[in-house]
C-alpha cells in the first residue's frame, strides 16, 4: 500500500489474502485521480449540477436555547436526501476509471443503497445491493426507489438479517468479482482504502461549512456536532476543522439507553477489534463474537465504527456523546415544528445533543450537520409515538 | 514447532494426497460435535481442520455459515472449542491439528493469549481467514513464539511477487486455492491450481494442499495428478454430516465414510501411479 493504512493503532485492512491485490487496485487508482485535475473538475461538476452543491449553511431562528446559535449544514438538500451522495459519485467516477462493469453495495436504512442506485443509473453501471432483509420490510420506500433506479436488490437473511449482514455478503461476493467489479462502501469503515476514500469524498461537507461560517457568521464556531453510525457525515464534516480550536462532537445511538444492550455506541460502549476489515471499536460480548446494536435510526445501527473516529476519540481530539432513541425522536420532531425542516433521524441524534450543550451553555455558535432528511422516517417515527402511546 | 506436518508429509505415506476433514467446532452442538472427532480421531485420519465459529464469517459460503450459526445457537464458547481441541489431541497424539478462525478471534483477548491457548492445547498450525500477508506479521511472530505453524492461502490471482512472500511466510503447508470467492464454491480449476503448484515447488515452499470446493473422489484423483500433497474437504463434509443427522442417523459415521471415500481415491491414485 503507499498509502498510510492506520489512523493510530486503529484501521489496517483485515480481508481474504484473494482480496488484497483489490483493495491495492483501489488505492493506486484512488492516489492517481486525486492527482488528475480532469477528475476533480469531472466530479465538482457532477457535485454542482447533479447533485446539487454547495449546499447552504442555516441559522436557526428557534430551536435550540436563548444565547446559543445552533447552524445547520443543509445536507438534507442534497439529490438524494441525504450526504452519502457525495461519495457515491466519487466512487462511481473511481469505478468508471477502473473499467468496472458492476456496482455492488450494502445498505442499511437504504440511503446509501439509493445513493449507489442513482449513480449506477447517471453513470450507465450495472448495480447490486445488498440488504438484509429485515431492513427491506421495514425501509419499503427506499428499496422502491433503487429498483426505479435500475438496481437489483439482493435479500440478505443470513444472521441478524441487517446491516451487518449485508456487508458481509457484499465482501462475499467482491471476492469473487472483483476482477469486473467495484464495491461501493457506504461509510468511513471497511478495509482501508475506504476510509480514506469515503473521508476524501466527504471532506467537501465540511471545507464548505467552514467557508460559510467565516463568510456569514464571521470567524469559527465553538463546536461541530454530527451523529455517528459507520461515520461519514461526521467525518465529512470534522475534517477542514481537525487542525481548528474547534471542539469535535460524534453522537452515537443511545439506542434504550447505554446500560441496556440495545444500543449502538460503539465508542462508548465497544472494545478494540476486528470488524469487517477494520481494526476498531467493535461492540462484541466476551468470546468475541459480534453483537447486534440497536437503534431507532437504521443508518446509526451498526456494532461497528470507522478506525479514524476510534483514533479520534483514543486521542481526545473528538468527544463522543450518546443520545437515546427517545431524544432523537423529540428533537426530530420539534425542528420540524420550530425551523420547518424535517431532519433525518441520525441527524436528530447531533440535533437533540446540540440543543442539551446549547442549554448547559458550554458553547456560544454550535455547526450540526444536518445530514438528511426525514420523510423516510415518518413511518418509523409514527409506529414509535404510537407505541409509547400504549 | 511440533512435527506432525513434517512426519505427515514427509513419511511413508507420502506419495498419496491426505484427506484433511474441515468441521466447525460446536456444529451442531457439543456433544455431537465430540463425537464426530472422537470417531474421526479413531478412524486415523491424515490430519484435520477445525474451525471456530464466528459470528461474522466473510471468507466462507453459505454451508460453513449455517455450520458455525448452528454452533454459536447451541452456545459454544470459545472455551468450548478449546476444551474439544484438547480432547482431540489427548485421543490422537500423532495427528496434524490446524485450526481456521477470524482475526477478531485472535486479537480480543490479545493475539499472544490466543497462540497460548492454541500451543497449550496441542494445535499444530493456524490460519487466520480474514489476515492478509500485509497485515500477517505481528500475528505470525506470536505464532513462532508458541510453536504453531502460521499456514497462509495461495490465491489464484497472486503475483509471483506475492506468491514468493506467501510461500516464504506458511509454515506446516500452503493451502492452495483455484478460484476466487468463498468456502464451497465450484469445482476447483485444475489448470489454475497446476500452475500455482508448479510455482510453489520451484519456490521450495511448504507443501501444496488444494482446498475450496473440494467434494468428492475425482477432485482428490486431480490433486494426485497435480502434485498437491493433500487436499481439505469441508462444506461438501458438513452438507454430509448435516443430512445424515437430519435423517436421524448416525453423524459421526457419516463423517468417517465419507472421508474413507476419499482416502479410497487417495490410495488407488498412489498405487496406481506405482504400478504405472
Amino acid at each position: 500500500m503507499k498509502l498510510p493504512t492506520r489512523f493510530g493503532r486503529f484501521g489496517g485492512y483485515f480481508v481474504p489474502e484473494i482480496l488484497a491485490p483489490a483493495l491495492e487496485e483501489l488505492e493506486a487508482a484512488f492516489v492517481a485521480a486525486l492527482a488528475d485535475p480532469e477528475f476533480k473538475a469531472d466530479l465538482a461538476g457532477w457535485l454542482r449540477h447533479f447533485a446539487g452543491r454547495p449546499t447552504p449553511l442555516y441559522r436557526c431562528r428557534r430551536f435550540g436555547g436563548d444565547g446559543t446559535e445552533i447552524w445547520l449544514k443543509r445536507e438534507d438538500l442534497l439529490h438524494g436526501g441525504a450526504h452519502k451522495t457525495n461519495q457515491a459519485l466519487g466512487q462511481g467516477l473511481l469505478a468508471r476509471r477502473l473499467g468496472k462493469r458492476r456496482l455492488i453495495a450494502e445498505t442499511g436504512a437504504g440511503q446509501h443503497g439509493v445513493a449507489t442506485a442513482f449513480t449506477g443509473a447517471a453513470l450507465g453501471i450495472e448495480t447490486v445491493i445488498y440488504m438484509g432483509a429485515t431492513d427491506m420490510a421495514r425501509q419499503r420506500p427506499n428499496v422502491d426507489r433503487m429498483r426505479l433506479f435500475g438496481a437489483t436488490v439482493v435479500a440478505v437473511t443470513s444472521g441478524g438479517a441487517t446491516l451487518k449482514d449485508a456487508i458481509n455478503e457484499a465482501l462475499r461476493d467482491w471476492s469473487a468479482s472483483f476482477a469486473d467489479t467495484h464495491y461501493l462502501l457506504g461509510t468511513v469503515a471497511g478495509p482501508h482504502p475506504f476510509p480514506t476514500i469515503v473521508r476524501e469524498f466527504q471532506r467537501v461537507i465540511g471545507d464548505e461549512a467552514r467557508a460559510q461560517f467565516a463568510e456569514q457568521a464571521g470567524g469559527q464556531p465553538d463546536a461541530v456536532v454530527a451523529a455517528v453510525g459507520g461515520g461519514s457525515n461526521a467525518i465529512g464534516i470534522f475534517t477542514a476543522f481537525l487542525d481548528d480550536p474547534v471542539v469535535l462532537i460524534g453522537v452515537e445511538p443511545g439506542g434504550q439507553g447505554l446500560e441496556s444492550n440495545a444500543h449502538g455506541a460503539t465508542i462508548l460502549r465497544g472494545r478494540p477489534g476486528v470488524l469487517h476489515g477494520a481494526f476498531t471499536q467493535v461492540l462484541q460480548d466476551d468470546d468475541g463474537q459480534i453483537r447486534e446494536s440497536h437503534s431507532v435510526s437504521a443508518g446509526l445501527d451498526y456494532p461497528g465504527v470507522g478506525p479514524e473516529h476510534a483514533h479520534l476519540a483514543e486521542t481526545g481530539r473528538a468527544r463522543y456523546l450518546a443520545c437515546d432513541d427517545h431524544d432523537a425522536v423529540q428533537a426530530y420532531q420539534d425542528l420540524a415544528s420550530t425551523e420547518g425542516i424535517l431532519p433525518a433521524l441520525e441527524s436528530a441524534h447531533a440535533l437533540a445533543v446540540a440543543r442539551r450543550l446549547a442549554a448547559a451553555g458550554e458553547f456560544r455558535r454550535i455547526v450540526v450537520n444536518l445530514s438528511g432528511r426525514g420523510d423516510k422516517d415518518l413511518a418509523t417515527v409514527g409506529r414509535w409515538i404510537e407505541e409509547k402511546a400504549r | 514447532m511440533s512435527t506432525r506436518y513434517a512426519t505427515l508429509f514427509g513419511g511413508p505415506a507420502a506419495s498419496q494426497v491426505a484427506v484433511i476433514p474441515f468441521l466447525v467446532l460446536g456444529d451442531p452442538d457439543l456433544d455431537t460435535s465430540a463425537r464426530i472427532l472422537d470417531a474421526l480421531a479413531d478412524a486415523g485420519i491424515d490430519a484435520i481442520e477445525l474451525g471456530f465459529p464466528f459470528s461474522d464469517p466473510v471468507a466462507d459460503g453459505p454451508v460453513v455459515q449455517a455450520a458455525g450459526w448452528r454452533a454459536l445457537a447451541a452456545g459454544t464458547t470459545a472455551d468450548d472449542c478449546w476444551d474439544l481441541v484438547e480432547r482431540l489431541r489427548q485421543r490422537a497424539p500423532a495427528l496434524p491439528i490446524g485450526l481456521l478462525v477470524y482475526a477478531n478471534l485472535v486479537v480480543h483477548r490479545g493475539v499472544p493469549h490466543f497462540y497460548q491457548r492454541a500451543a497449550a492445547a496441542g494445535a499444530d498450525s493456524v490460519l487466520i481467514a480474514d489476515l492478509p500477508l500485509g497485515e500477517a506479521e505481528p500475528f505470525h511472530a506470536e505464532a513462532g513464539r508458541h510453536g504453531i505453524a502460521p499456514v497462509m492461502i495461495a490465491p489464484p490471482n497472486a503475483t509471483s511477487a506475492r506468491l514468493e512472500q506467501i510461500a516464504r511466510a506458511t509454515r506446516g503447508y500452503t493451502y492452495v486455492t483455484s478460484r476466487a470467492g468463498v468456502t464451497g464454491a465450484a469445482d476447483p480449476d485444475a489448470a489454475v491450481l497446476g500452475a500455482t503448484i508448479a510455482d510453489l515447488r520451484a519456490l521450495h515452499a511448504p507443501p501444496p494442499v488444494l482446498g475450496f470446493g473440494i467434494s468428492g473422489p475425482d477432485h482428490v484423483r486431480t490433486a494426485h495428478r497435480l502434485g498437491a500433497r493433500g487436499v481439505i474437504t469441508g462444506s461438501a463434509l458438513i452438507n454430509r454430516i448435516e443430512s445424515i443427522r437430519r435423517a436421524g442417523d448416525d453423524a459421526a459415521a457419516a463423517a468417517v465414510d465419507f472421508v474413507s471415500i476419499l482416502r479410497d481415491a487417495a490410495l488407488a491414485a498412489a498405487t496406481t501411479a506405482v504400478e504405472n
